[in-house]
């Protein structure tokens, strides 16, 4: 199961990459997106995104844990708002691993390519 | 996101399935048969897991159960080199093996690769699975050196175009 830190309360300060395991969970990616236009009240996020109150509360402690999400109250309201400034360290931290193997996936797409067509180049093999 | 000639499933994904590993995701539109040949076959394996810059000038793949293999590439004059051993071989399908990059010596990973093919078209997953999530994070940024190397050569290849022009 993902995330057994922040269920249990996170031991250890939070990382880069606590936070990009954070949004590996579809429902906080859905919350940030909420987000995205500007602040939006807790109530708001439930009627929006048809989750229940605590699974929302839940979701948005995991992530003002990893300060993906900062919070402000406005008379009893409470106001979630994107970080931005995480987003983008979040993004810069795994971009070049993601190119890197992007760039040879590509490459070895290429190959196996170049391999299949000479393997339906050669006759007397089966096609699939 | 820009999808490269010659690429026609797209990009590759990363995902971090847990804290101490990386899964690398992709599809081709071939048999497994032709992937696992690619990923196992010296020749093949120089042309795409090295770079135009970075070839490999090492790939020595002894592929069995408790074989060893070894890459190594040079950059800024000194050799990097990873090397592993093979733990499972289920051709086309499986193979399991240890990856060590000889920079961080102590920081043994062991990486699954699957290839399941569906109606002629294989989706490659690797699971690479690391020790601590320290060695786990570490290895996602060596991908940030890698990528800082790869500015740094075309700062370097655009200062060098205009000393001589």
């Amino acid at each position: 199961m993902l995330l057994s830190a922040y269920d249990v309360g996170m031991a250890r300060a939070s990382t880069t990459s606590d936070a990009f395991n954070a949004i590996a969970e579809g429902a906080r990616r859905d919350i940030l997106e909420a987000l995205a236009d500007g602040e939006v009240a807790v109530n708001d996020l439930v009627d929006r995104l048809g989750f229940t109150q605590p699974q929302v509360s839940k979701h948005l402690a995991v992530l003002r844990t990893v300060d993906l999400v900062t919070v402000r109250a406005e008379g009893r309201q409470r106001l979630y708002s994107i970080n931005a400034d995480t987003l983008r360290t979040l993004h810069d931290w795994i971009k070049p691993f993601e190119r890197l193997w992007n760039d040879r996936m590509d490459r070895l797409d290429r190959v196996v390519a170049e391999l299949t067509g000479t393997r339906r180049d050669q006759p007397g093999k089966e096609q699939p | 996101m820009n999808q490269p000639p010659g690429s026609r499933f797209g990009s590759a994904v990363v995902t971090l399935p847990t804290d101490t590993q990386i899964q690398i995701t992709r599809v081709f539109d071939a048999p497994a048969a032709i992937v696992f040949e690619a990923w196992t076959t010296p020749e093949l394996v120089r042309r795409w897991w090295g770079s135009d810059d970075h070839p490999l000038t090492v790939c020595d793949i002894d592929l069995r159960v408790g074989g060893d293999w070894r890459y190594a590439m040079t950059m800024n004059g000194a050799e990097l080199g990873w090397h592993g051993t093979y733990r499972a071989i289920t051709a086309p399908h499986r193979l399991v093996s240890t990856e060590v990059f000889e920079g961080y010596p102590d920081g043994e990973a062991v990486n699954t690769l699957t290839l399941d093919e569906a109606d002629g078209t294989t989706t490659l997953t690797v699971v690479v699975q690391h020790q601590t999530k320290e060695n786990r994070d570490g290895h996602i940024a060596s991908g940030m050196e890698a990528g800082m190397q790869r500015t740094l050569d075309q700062l370097d290849s655009l200062t060098a175009d205009r000393s001589r022009s």
